[in-house]
């Protein structure tokens, strides 16, 4: 139920880099080191975060409702977030949305029955010059995707 | 100062305001929704956007710092364009059905709507609609309606202290909720009622009542704490529908508590006594004034007659005018009684004769948030004083630091720098330890008489008390101040303490030492009202406390409940039952008042005029806002006809403000006030450090914010809040249960004096050890004695549940 005690020394380091009275600083870093344990925020995880940082639950909550890399339900071991803005659009990201959608067998905000992969649509990420891309859990950023790649970085994944 | 231009008027402002304050001083109207002058500035609604000479694009008035030279302009072409924009883009998802909204007819975003906005709407598509959030028994919410100022966000984050609501998802999803399915519970929480410029947060008991422009709005002021905000009563069919805040920024700002806006429910209660009721072989009578008059008066006087005046008692509410008090003392005094008193909830009377004036809280209320120091002893500060904790709250926002001595550790939501969490009894060690160290500080060259420093000869000062005592002397972390101005304020807590006289004397020469501001939170409307009028024993005659000890065989009761008003409720019951003679003026027919021989109806403050004081010696004077009900009677009438009844003189008045004049001798009641309003005792009262009780444990009998007085208690909607349904009775500390062997959610006996009562045990970590927390005024604990003092808890010993023994 709880965070474990290396995500709450994570939570620690990053509070250090905070003056002591300004604990709600680190709620981003922490909401993001919680994710990371338990895949995805209830409402529950939430609430303990905000505790940790002696803040009240509904400022930590506008945070993570803020911001899209923040999972509010569950998700699939691997989340794949492919960016569909412009740049990546004319990069032919739609033939990437299409290729996965058929190899996996799901649409947007949908998940694997095997509680495997989940898939997003996602903003653009700033690396235009790379596109089409995505990234796989929020922090595994994979440019130029051709369909035969994603195959290759699909199957590469549990290795 | 900077020269600035608005619509072509000059006006000097001051450096760092903002565009839309200086357009406020020159009275230009630029609309606005979620700028509010006591908020912080959160420039999302775009509504005030503005013209600026040398901007190539419209800027927010509420966030634009004015530059020297700035030209302004508030209704050019490309003011009134981006104006009509954001109005179109406010109202893109705004349901348009004013007339099924109950905001309809006062609401900000309707009217400028039709000042500022297009004639028709362009959109066809389909508007959002949010799921509706159920925040509690006060604030209805119409979600949908929400245009996501944040108004209501930042009040409760910033004046009340705990953000209850917040503003998740974003963009068009963006929507204002509580956490999950929390409620709000502020006690301030009925000012985002009027903070919200739409629809979306409306008051949950005045709603579909009735529309704005059918209700008569006339002044009043709140009755139920010390403050004396001023309030604005809504009326239509002479039926009070609710209850506003009139601003008054040296009292209330713009803000109400809950307990004053919420509490005309209780006025319309029917619980409400409608005619004069005499009580005749044990049966209640209904009956016309003038037999009830005549029967109260010469009963009253037939015992005065045959067993001496001393037998007569009158206890009178601290939520009674000035007027009330007075003739009520005045009839006592003319029959010969001294056995006056409104502190009823007080039980420590040593400090009588002893005062040099009347006690009151030492300061104007809008000193309370310029104090640098600040150490408030037994108060629940967000439960007595609501609006009084706000300025607190603001005071340590500034750079203040609260220090706080009290029983309870309840989280006033305001950060505390120092405190000492102690029971009752400890809370005179612990002050002595305070001005032992205060004392010893060096700057501080003033002597103590001998015989206090002999007293604190023996103290060993802790090292929490001693950290108070640096803070208030002005030592603090990083910097000293050199003369902080500082504040030592006595709680309710305080009052209603068996050792109140220790507690005052010590804090008086703790702040004496110091250079604090000394001052008592009163608890009534008019308690400092009722001091002045000398509603207390004068010579010699019994207080409110050896009245009940004593018991008296007739009593006059003004607006009191005996077992929910007074300190301890076994004895009042027990005197008020054995007494021949109860003349009970009261509003409200009463379980509390069955006892009594006669009940007269008097009206609560919508119906009588008369005046009160608050804390800080204002005196203000009121008129009625609607008829009495039935045949009740405003109460300086009905102790004024009461006085001729029994055949005394100086009771010809006509109306309250000749009862007003008499109080105050004809002169400006300012200059009565400030001869009288002093907080120092003729000499130090000798205070014992260690005394030693009985009983291993203590009641902390606090008064609940919505238990206060006879009007809240009939309130449906507070009486449905989450204070009162998941109020805590019997709470005690988890270690503290242990001990005892008692679990969680238990069934306990607690016993106290001759009475007892059954309550559940709770753990309740902000209860000191040796403590158990068991609030007053509240019929569940009608039946035990002092609010504080010695009590004994019994674990029920388990029987065969119930359930098995009808199977």
């Amino acid at each position: 139920m709880s965070l474990s005690a290396e995500s709450l020394a994570k939570i620690e380091r990053e509070l250090a880099k905070y003056p002591p009275e300004h604990r709600q600083a680190a709620v981003m870093s922490a909401l993001r080191i919680a994710q990371t344990e338990k895949g995805w925020l209830s409402k529950d995880t939430i609430a303990e975060v905000a505790d940790y940082l002696r803040i009240p639950a509904i400022a930590a909550l506008e945070v993570a409702t803020f911001y899209n890399m923040y999972e509010l339900e569950p998700v699939g071991k691997y989340k794949i977030t492919v960016c569909t803005n412009i740049s990546c659009m004319l990069r032919d990201s739609e033939e990437i949305v299409d290729h996965l959608e058929k190899k996996l067998g799901i649409g947007f905000n949908e998940t694997t029955a095997d509680g495997r992969f989940t898939l997003k649509e996602g903003e653009c990420m700033g690396c235009c010059g790379g596109a089409p891309l995505f990234h796989i859990n929020n922090t595994d950023m994979h440019e130029y995707l051709t369909p035969e790649k994603v195959d290759k970085i699909l199957e590469g994944l549990d290795k | 100062m900077l020269n600035i231009e608005i619509d072509g008027k000059v006006v000097e402002v001051e450096h760092g305001s903002t565009i839309i304050d200086a357009a406020d001083q020159l009275g230009i109207a630029i609309p606005r929704f979620c700028y509010h002058k006591k908020l912080s500035v959160a420039a999302n609604c775009r509504m005030c956007l503005v013209q600026v000479e040398k901007f190539n694009k419209p800027l927010p008035a509420c966030a634009t710092p004015v530059a020297d030279g700035m030209k302004i302009f508030t209704r050019s072409k490309a003011a009134v364009e981006a104006q009509q924009s954001v109005m179109e883009f406010l109202l893109i998802n705004h349901p348009l059905d004013c007339p099924i909204c109950d905001q309809g007819g006062e609401c900000d975003l309707q009217d400028i709507a039709m000042a500022y906005g297009a004639p028709a709407s362009r959109y066809t598509e389909e508007k959002r609609v949010v799921i509706n959030k159920n925040i509690g028994p006060l604030v209805a919410t119409d979600m949908t309606r929400c245009i996501q100022c944040t108004r209501c966000v930042r009040f409760l984050k910033e004046v009340g202290g705990m953000m209850e609501l917040g503003l998740i998802n974003r963009g068009e999803h963006a929507e204002i909720t509580a956490y999950v399915d929390k409620s709000v519970d502020s006690e301030l929480s009925g000012n985002i009622i009027d903070l919200c410029p739409v629809g979306a947060l409306t008051s949950k008991p005045f709603r579909y009542t009735a529309r704005s422009w059918e209700l008569v709005r006339r002044p009043s002021i709140a009755p139920h704490d010390g403050l004396g905000s001023q309030i604005e009563v809504h009326i239509k069919d002479g039926k009070v529908l609710r209850v506003l805040p009139r601003e008054k920024e040296t009292i209330n700002e713009c803000w109400l508590s809950d307990r004053d806006r919420f509490s005309y429910e209780g006025l319309n209660s029917p619980d409400r006594l409608k005619v004069p009721m005499i009580k005749h072989h044990g049966e209640w009578h209904e009956t016309d004034w003038k037999t009830a008059l005549e029967f109260a008066g010469g009963h009253l006087k037939e015992i005065v007659g045959t067993h001496g005046s001393d037998e007569l008692g009158v206890l009178i509410s601290p939520n009674s005018t000035m007027e009330e008090a007075h003739l009520a003392t005045k009839f006592a005094h003319g029959l010969g009684s001294d056995n006056v008193d409104y502190r009823l909830r007080h039980t420590d009377f040593r400090h009588d004769g002893k005062r040099l004036g009347v006690i009151w809280m030492g300061c104007n209320i809008p000193d309370v948030q310029e104090m640098d120091r600040i150490l408030v002893i037994g108060s629940n500060l967000r439960n007595e004083h609501p609006l009084l904790a706000q300025r607190i709250r603001r005071a340590v926002a500034n750079g203040a630091e609260l220090s706080v001595v009290n029983p309870l550790d309840d989280d006033p939501l305001i950060p505390i720098k120092h405190k000492a969490i102690c029971s009752p009894n400890d809370m005179v060690n612990v002050l002595s330890q305070i001005l032992k160290a205060v004392s010893g500080m060096e700057r501080l060259s003033l002597c103590l008489p001998k015989s206090l420093s002999d007293l604190l000869e023996g103290v060993r000062v802790w090292d929490n008390s001693q950290a108070i005592a640096l803070s208030l002397t002005g030592h603090g972390e990083t910097m000293d101040l050199i003369s902080p101005r500082s504040a030592v304020f006595l709680g309710n807590i305080s009052q209603h303490h068996p050792r109140y006289t220790e507690i005052f004397s010590l804090a008086e020469a703790i702040s004496s030492l110091c250079g604090a501001t000394f001052g008592v939170l009163s608890a009534g409307a008019n308690s400092v009202g009722a001091n002045l009028v000398g509603a207390m024993p004068k010579a010699g005659g019994l207080n409110a406390r050896t009245m009940l000890e004593s018991p008296r065989k007739a009593y006059v009761l003004v607006n009191v409940e005996p077992e929910l008003d007074c300190h301890n409720a076994a004895l009042a019951k027990q005197a008020i039952e054995q007494a021949e003679c109860v003349v009970a003026l009261t509003a409200y027919k009463s379980e509390a008042l069955e006892d009594a021989t006669v009940l007269l109806p008097i009206t609560p403050f919508t119906e009588t005029s008369g005046t009160f004081m608050s804390m800080e010696g204002r005196v203000q004077s009121f008129t009625a806002v609607t008829k009495p009900l039935g045949e009740a009677r405003p109460g300086w009438k009905v102790l004024r006809v009461l006085g001729n009844v029994a055949g005394l003189h100086g009771f010809e008045f006509d109306s309250s403000e000749e009862v007003k004049d008499e109080i105050f001798g004809g002169e400006k009641p300012s200059a009565v006030v400030w001869r009288t309003l002093n907080n120092n005792l003729r000499e130090l009262i000798d205070v014992e450090i260690k005394v030693k009780l009985d009983s291993d444990l203590q009641r902390v009998g606090e008064i609940p914010q919505f238990q206060s007085d006879a009007i809240v208690r009939r309130s449906p909607p507070l009486q449905k809040t989450k204070q009162v349904t998941k109020a805590v009775l019997a709470g005690i500390h988890p270690e503290q249960l242990t001990k005892l062997g008692i679990n969680e959610g238990e069934k306990i006996l607690v016993k106290q004096g001759t009475g007892s009562a059954i309550l559940e045990a709770k753990a309740d970590i902000h209860v000191p050890h040796g403590c158990v927390r068991i609030p007053g005024a509240i019929a569940a604990t009608a039946s035990l004695g002092d609010l504080l003092g010695e009590i004994y808890i019994e674990r029920i010993p388990a029987t065969a549940p119930q359930e098995e023994v009808s199977a």
